[in-house]
């Protein structure tokens, strides 16, 4: 089991308030990425679930027990860091084994499970070297193989993968979603990274300045963000908005659309710009366009296109995929 | 052209350093030399340098006239019990503000270094009342009890500047992977840092060797270390350089074999942060 819910958890340091108040529910087995902009809370969160920061008020229950005033040890919940966090001192096997020392765990389960865990990991020839003898990625599975032989009620990964390259990354991440498949277990992700929160998310908690914005699955924060910073924070590249007469003529203080719901062609209500450049990435095209009036428009074409700078584009909002929302910011619904 | 500059600048460096390590060298080898001379021979203007007539006789001397082996013994006591009791006491302090600083840490740390400001004189009439009250003139326990005491603020320093650079997450890992606070000081805290500790107690070993303000004062016999024993060599009837000299040669000996053995850790303790 692994089903943690916060109540009016808040946290100051000293006079900052970094949480003013949360509730979340997180269920038995979810996947959930805390994601925002850094300096958000996301990570304090994290540690005040970890039980590395005390809470200031609150109650954060797992498995219906309260725990905010037990030490992370007793906590039952195992954090992969940043930073990895590996003893240095201590080989592969020993670190992944540490753990279970710590239980007193008898010596020949814990080298049954050191040798499973190695064995999941692809971790098996690394077990007798140290540490500092891995690449970034070893480092990474050796950290993450320490977190799952002690068999947690819940993962928790601080931006874990923020340290390694861009193919790395992609790679790591495939295999911590398939390490959540096999186990179940609820695992509890931060990420300052929108596109490892989508892809990888069951449910996605969306964080600015210590407060919950929106939570849900990844498709409905992306449909229906509640307001302008989920809208903009959520999705690759940024929603446009747009202010002033076209938003009027919607009846908003703002409207919002995606790059890929902006079409290339001519219609009665098409509004006509400039293209300032285009990013090919080969399966798409993003072209920057220069609309007066509105500003500037990201455009998402798919396949290739050739789009010349300075070159007059015309281009059809789709009226069924505008985003609309009012003067404090927020969504509004028909 | 520029590689022999570059050469002749190393040589001239090269030079230069070694002159000044003689410079610092020479009391001490001028020291070990007198010891071998006559007293005669020690007094004798214009000094002789390496020519004279070499000659045991002053350890001889100074072997009859006092116990050696005594005083090197109190010494030994006095060092390592304070270091080791310093230890005990400054791995936890060094901890606490290391890894869990308030706002008042760095005011504690400065407090407890502005204690070695203050003339030690300043505080030699308390102290000698208070040690004569509860016994603890010339005795062991006083004596490691005093040298602990002066040398803990910068025991608690040199660890506090090891710890700080331990990352905390790694101790924050341990926390989470169930250890206590004491599991986590003797399985990762303390093992990362042996190359500080050891250092840390070498230096504070070799300062509590040292030390001779109080040793002089608060001991006469019983407790009385290598300090003491050199201080009997200069008597009110006038010096005698050549057994004051064998004297020290003897009572320095073994912190300097100790030192000589254990330079690379002591140099890379008395830089450890200032180089990354």
């Amino acid at each position: 089991m692994g089903e943690i819910i916060l109540r009016n958890v808040t946290k100051s340091f000293g006079d900052v308030t970094v949480i003013p108040s949360i509730d979340l529910d997180i269920g038995d087995g979810e996947f959930v990425v805390f994601v925002g902009p850094s300096g958000c809370g996301k990570s304090t969160l994290l540690r005040l679930i970890a039980g590395l920061e005390d809470t200031t008020g609150g109650e954060i229950r797992i498995d219906g027990l309260d725990v905010a005033h037990t030490p992370p040890s007793k906590r039952g919940l195992s954090m992969v860091f940043q930073s990895y966090a590996l003893y240095p001192h201590m080989s592969v096997r020993n670190n992944i084994a540490f753990g279970l020392k710590m239980a007193g765990e008898p010596k020949e389960v814990i080298d049954q499970k050191v040798a499973k865990a190695a064995q999941t990991l692809n971790l098996t020839p690394y077990l007798d070297r140290k540490p500092r003898q891995l690449s970034g990625g070893q480092r990474q599975r050796v950290a993450i193989g320490r977190a799952i032989v002690r068999e947690p009620k819940a993962f928790l990964f601080d931006e874990p993968l923020s340290n390694l390259d861009a193919a790395l990354r992609v790679q790591m991440r495939l295999e911590i979603m398939q390490l959540h498949q096999s186990l179940s277990t609820t695992m509890i992700y931060v990420t300052h990274d929108q596109v490892e929160a989508m892809t990888m998310a069951d449910k996605i908690v969306v964080l600015n300045a210590g407060r919950v914005e929106q939570v849900g699955s990844p498709v409905d924060l992306y449909n229906h963000p509640v307001n302008l910073f989920v809208a903009g924070f959520i999705g690759s590249p940024k929603m446009n908005f747009i202010t002033g007469k076209l938003a009027d003529r919607y009846r908003a203080k703002t409207v919002g659309i995606r790059p890929e719901h902006v079409k290339l062609g001519d219609s009665a209500d098409a509004v006509k710009g400039t293209v300032r450049l285009a990013e090919h990435l080969g399966s798409d095209t993003f072209i920057h366009v220069d609309v007066p009036d509105v500003g500037s428009l990201n455009v998402r074409v798919p396949g290739q296109h050739d789009a010349q700078p300075n070159s007059p584009i015309s281009l059809v909002l789709d009226p069924a995929k505008l985003h609309r929302f009012d003067d404090s910011g927020l969504s509004i619904r028909t | 052209m520029a590689r022999q500059r570059s050469m002749r600048r190393r040589v001239t460096i090269t030079a230069l350093a070694w002159l000044a390590g003689f410079i610092v060298f020479f009391p001490i080898l001028w020291m070990i030399l007198t010891s071998f001379k006559t007293e005669l021979e020690a007094f004798s203007t214009p000094p002789s340098f390496l020519f004279f007539d070499w000659t045991l006789e002053n350890y001889g001397i100074v072997q009859e006239r006092s116990n050696y082996l005594r005083y090197a013994m109190n010494s030994v006591i006095i060092a390592f019990g304070s270091t080791l009791l310093a230890l005990l006491i400054a791995v936890p302090a060094a901890w606490a503000m290391a890894f869990a600083p308030t706002k008042r840490t760095k005011d504690l740390l400065l407090w407890m270094l502005s204690t070695k400001m203050m003339p030690a004189v300043g505080a030699l009439i308390p102290i000698y009342l208070l040690f004569r009250d509860s016994g603890l003139l010339d005795s062991h326990v006083g004596m490691v009890g005093i040298l602990l005491l002066i040398n803990l603020p910068i025991v608690i320093w040199m660890l506090f500047t090891y710890f700080k650079e331990i990352p905390g997450e790694i101790l924050e890992a341990a926390r989470m992977d169930g250890a206590t606070l004491w599991r986590e000081i003797v399985y990762v805290l303390a093992p990362m840092a042996v190359p500080g500790i050891a250092s840390t107690l070498l230096l504070n070993v070799i300062l509590a060797w040292n030390e001779s303000f109080w040793t002089l004062n608060l001991t006469t016999s019983k407790a009385a270390p290598l300090t003491a024993f050199i201080a009997s060599y200069s008597s009110p009837e006038g010096l005698f350089w050549a057994k004051l000299s064998a004297a020290s040669t003897m009572a320095i000996a073994p912190i300097l074999i100790l030192g000589w053995f254990s330079q690379r850790q002591l140099v890379r303790g008395l830089t450890f942060g200032a180089v990354k």
